[in-house]
């Protein structure tokens, strides 16, 4: 191959790095009115009255919305394919407020300060109702956060608002009560997870503005374009046909921006004025009032034999949707169908629960999806169990997890809010990933622990990972290639690039069915308008879906190029060849590339070549990894270094090896941050303490010390060129990685994240009066 | 009221608003290159050059800006290529939303400090968050770029 698995630099990097005008905001028209919204004081309250008056009088305002001024017509802010298995119970504006942030009122005006004004000018009359602010006492209490007409499910999704429960669920293969009770050895523990926040760099932003046909154009740093133009035209009323969506550059997602933010109030203010309007969220905004990971407690019981033969895994899930009920069921299911499978030959196993509503800040997709939460659950529990089995948890991994040519009954089972799909594992490559990285971190002279001369400990700890390659038979992603003459091409996807890169490892997959330069084909994505439909950058789905999609709109383009190039040299088409530039037939005749276009565009046969072709899953083959880390301790005080992270990943081919690195890395600092330190605070009352920068903080480059990332040999064959997904997989081995490294340097085991200073330090203080007493 | 300044070597007599942050007040003259990310001093985004040395846009008043020279990444179009060009062969680009200040902030280094070792380039580069990256692919091109293009 010459352009894919090859060092490409990302086509867009020097124009974004040399500032050229590319997000969202960097594309607002100038004097866009600047939309502002008026958040709630209250984790639950109902509106009982409200005065615009005055703010509607301040000069440079231009409208003032409300509940009683907008269309009432529940919707799901969810940006998933329809029918979602999300709840519709959302309105854009509400009598009731859900949580501290959420939307009272919006005011449009001519620039911030009079926005600014006319927010503080608006009169809530509250009555203030009693929050329920713990996921564990959400179902029947007393409050009822959704007590109002019109929400719907789409489907049956288990959701009874009436007990604040937003969807539910349950599965079992085998008999798990029996089988736990024959199994010489049990493990059951409860695991905690928190709200972590997506702190993408850019915060979700909006514009608006009637067209010169009249029409809504829309610009927004969605992960989800053509979701977004839909939920509109619902929620609106207005004709689909009459909105145009544009995801310019957008600063980084990670399932953030899977969702309808601003951009419900600005097109509204949009249609109304009929001026142009903008959003920009404030940074407490985006902690507040975006989205944020849902927490969950997690109940796992895991049996074995004394041979070290996992035999049953039962695990229950209470799950935190916050305010609104948004991916609260897939989300959910990806904590079972995305990382029990790694352990496939057990004879029983149990996974069910609920998704409950709280008055907090609603949690949505975020990259891993429920696999993170249930990963740290799972692969703590695993160490767990080893110790008192007194087996090697290395070995009992290699002896029980899942291996090329095998399967599991969950994938059929378990889908994404439906019933899955069956599939043989076609790559699975963990047992190297497992091997290479014992090497890597040198673990058989590390594990589990050593004691340093200054009284320091290094420890190492490991995780398995699995995730998934976009959702079969639902993620559709399309591609059109445009031949121009000199015979460059246009390459235009509906697949939307969020910063991972899916714009460049596009256009190389094209390149090299094409034959040519990425140079020469010129990728445009995610334009509701002029580029073919996708359903967006969610589910690891890009290279996979979005890839095959490209590949065969290559193929074809090539196939149509063959043809013209038969027809112009008089031959069939059987006997000519095309390496790329020129055609060459059996008895040596040429054209070039660049000939046979400008004969098509201005010479003879003239017609305009183009290709279109779609892919939608009948799988979604799993990536693979092993996690790693080597951490030096204190064991005064539980601080700690990062010394090392070890990734192993099989990604099938990686279509650019760099970028796919980067994928890791980025996911695996993230995951450390969610590991030890981004922590999520709430007052009594409810308002999140941890709403900026200072109190919630990200992984700097500080943070650590080393990163050393592979890639494994392997090709899936259902993939383009051999490639599975990249982008979510890096983010799932931190926790449960961590928590063992943690466990092996101190004997403290801690089963809520995030593993930090404090509860480290309680944890060996604890342990210090055990021994002493 | 009118300020003057130097804005990339070139001399410009823009309004600007009561209390209005540098930030703020080159967006709205569409300085686009200077992003907003955060409600005050705690993202690095916003980097610009004042008077050659990297300073938070967003904690500077555009009023204090008279008289002085102001660099983004538009007027050091030479060395952002070269920074570019590292960041490329590293694979550390992502969404790019930091980058244009992590530039200006490579650039100021460099010129500092030209020997900068990877851990000094950890140490200088602290504030400037990156949620995409794992920051290990920026400290390869920034000591690509610093050693003149070798790694």
């Amino acid at each position: 191959m010459k352009v894919v698995n090859q060092y490409v630099p990302s086509v867009d990097g020097k124009g974004i790095m040399l500032g050229r005008p590319a997000f969202t905001d960097d594309l607002a028209e100038p004097n866009s009115l600047i939309v502002k919204v008026l958040r709630s004081p209250h984790a639950f309250a109902k509106i009982k009255g409200i005065d615009t008056k005055a703010a509607e009088a301040l000069e440079g305002v231009e409208l003032v919305l409300t509940h009683k001024n907008v269309p009432q017509k529940a919707f799901t802010r969810a940006g998933q394919g329809y029918p979602e298995p999300s709840p519709h119970d959302k309105f854009i504006l509400d009598r009731y407020v859900r949580y501290v942030g959420d939307e009272v009122a919006a005011v449009a005006a001519v620039d911030e300060k009079t926005a600014e004004e006319a927010l503080r000018l608006i009169e809530v009359d509250y009555e203030v109702l009693e929050p329920v602010l713990d996921l564990e006492t959400a179902i029947d209490h007393s409050s009822v956060i959704h007590p109002e007409e019109g929400i719907r499910e789409m489907f049956p999704i288990g959701f009874e608002p009436k007990r604040n429960i937003a969807a539910s669920y349950a599965m079992h293969v085998g008999d798990v009560d029996e089988t736990l009770k024959s199994c010489d050895q049990v493990v059951r523990e409860t695991f905690y997870t928190q709200a972590q926040a997506h702190a993408m760099m850019e915060p979700h932003t909006v514009n608006a503005r009637m067209d010169y046909q009249n029409r809504l154009l829309i610009y927004s740093s969605t992960q989800t374009p053509f979701h977004v133009r839909r939920i509109l035209s619902q929620a609106l009323d207005v004709p689909i046909s009459r909105i145009r969506v544009i995801k310019p550059r957008v600063g980084g997602g990670f399932g953030g921006k899977q969702a309808l933010h601003g951009e419900m109030l600005v097109a509204l203010t949009t249609l109304r004025t009929r001026k142009p309007a903008k959003m920009v969220f404030s940074r407490q905004e985006v902690f507040e009032s975006s989205y944020s990971r849902h927490p969950m407690r997690i109940d796992i019981a895991l049996g074995a034999m004394k041979d070290g033969t996992l035999k049953a895994m039962d695990c229950k899930i209470l799950s935190d949707t916050g305010a609104y009920g948004e991916h609260a069921l897939t989300v959910f299911m990806v904590a079972g169908s995305k990382v029990l499978p790694l352990y496939n030959k057990v004879d029983a196993v149990r996974f069910g629960g609920q998704v409950v509503y709280t008055n907090k800040t609603p949690a949505g997709a975020y990259r891993g999806y429920g696999a993170i939460q249930g990963n740290f659950a799972l692969e703590s529990a695993i160490d767990m169990l080893c110790e008192q089995l007194e087996i090697d948890p290395i070995q009992f991994r290699q002896k029980n997890m899942i291996a090329e040519g095998e399967s599991s009954p969950i994938f059929e089972i378990m889908g994404e809010g439906t019933e899955g799909t069956a599939m043989t594992m076609e790559t699975c490559k963990l047992d190297t990933c497992v091997q290479r990285g014992l090497e890597l971190i040198d673990w058989h002279n590390k594990y589990p622990r050593r004691i340093l001369p200054n009284g320091r400990i290094k420890s190492v700890g490991m995780a398995i990972a699995m995730q998934g390659s976009g959702i079969p038979y639902i993620d559709m992603g399309a591609a059109t290639i445009k031949l121009n003459d000199d015979g460059f091409y246009n390459l235009m996807v509906g697949a939307t690039d969020i910063g991972q890169g899916s714009d460049t490892i596009l256009t190389q997959i094209a390149a090299e069915v094409l034959m040519t330069t990425v140079d020469r084909v010129i990728v445009y994505s995610s334009d509701s308008d002029l580029t073919p439909f996708d359903t967006g950058a969610y589910a690891s789905s890009t290279t996979y879906v979005s890839g095959n999609a490209v590949l065969a709109t290559a193929e074809k383009m090539k196939l149509m190029l063959l043809e013209e190039a038969a027809k112009a040299l008089g031959c069939a088409r059987e006997s000519v060849r095309f390496d790329g530039q020129v055609f060459t037939t059996d008895s040596e005749e040429t054209i070039t590339l660049s000939q046979l276009s400008n004969r098509l565009y201005y010479n003879e046969d003239q017609q305009q070549l183009t290709a279109t072709a779609s892919y939608v899953g009948t799988k979604s083959p799993p990536p693979f990894m092993a996690g790693l880390i080597e951490i030096d301790l204190d064991p005064e005080t539980g601080e700690f270094d990062i010394v090392d992270y070890v990734s192993v990943v099989d990604c099938g081919t990686a279509i650019n090896p760099k970028l796919a690195i980067g994928q890791i890395e980025g996911g695996i600092v993230q995951g450390l941050g969610m590991a030890h330190f981004e922590d999520v605070k709430y007052t009594k009352q409810g308002r999140l303490i941890t709403n900026d920068f200072l109190t919630y903080k990200i992984p700097t480059q500080q943070s650590v010390k080393n990163l050393q990332t592979e890639i494994v040999h392997s090709y899936e064959a259902s993939g383009p060129f051999g490639a599975k997904s990249v982008g979510e997989i890096g983010i799932d081995t931190p926790p449960a990685a961590l928590a063992n490294a943690v466990y092996h340097a101190t004997g403290v085991r801690i089963t809520s994240l995030p593993i930090t200073a404090e509860k480290r330090m309680a944890g060996i203080t604890a342990k210090k009066g055990e021994q002493q007493s | 009221m009118k300020i003057t300044f130097m804005l990339n070597d070139r001399k410009v007599t823009w309004d600007a608003l009561p209390g209005e942050s540098l930030l703020d007040f080159l967006r709205r003259h569409h300085v686009v290159s200077v992003k907003k990310g955060c409600d005050g001093s705690t993202c690095g985004v916003c980097t610009v050059l004042m008077n050659h040395k990297p300073v938070l846009a967003c904690t500077v008043l555009a009023m204090r800006c008279t008289g002085e020279h102001i660099h983004t990444v538009e007027g050091l179009a030479d060395e952002v290529e070269k920074i570019s060009e590292a960041f490329g062969i590293e694979g550390a680009d992502q969404c790019g939303f930091c980058n244009p200040g992590i530039a200006l902030s490579l650039y100021a280094l460099k010129r500092e400090n030209s020997n900068a070792e990877a851990s000094e380039i950890r140490q200088y580069l602290e504030g400037h968050l990156c949620r995409c990256s794992g920051y290990q692919a920026q400290v390869k091109a920034a000591l690509r770029y610093i050693g003149g293009g070798q790694s």
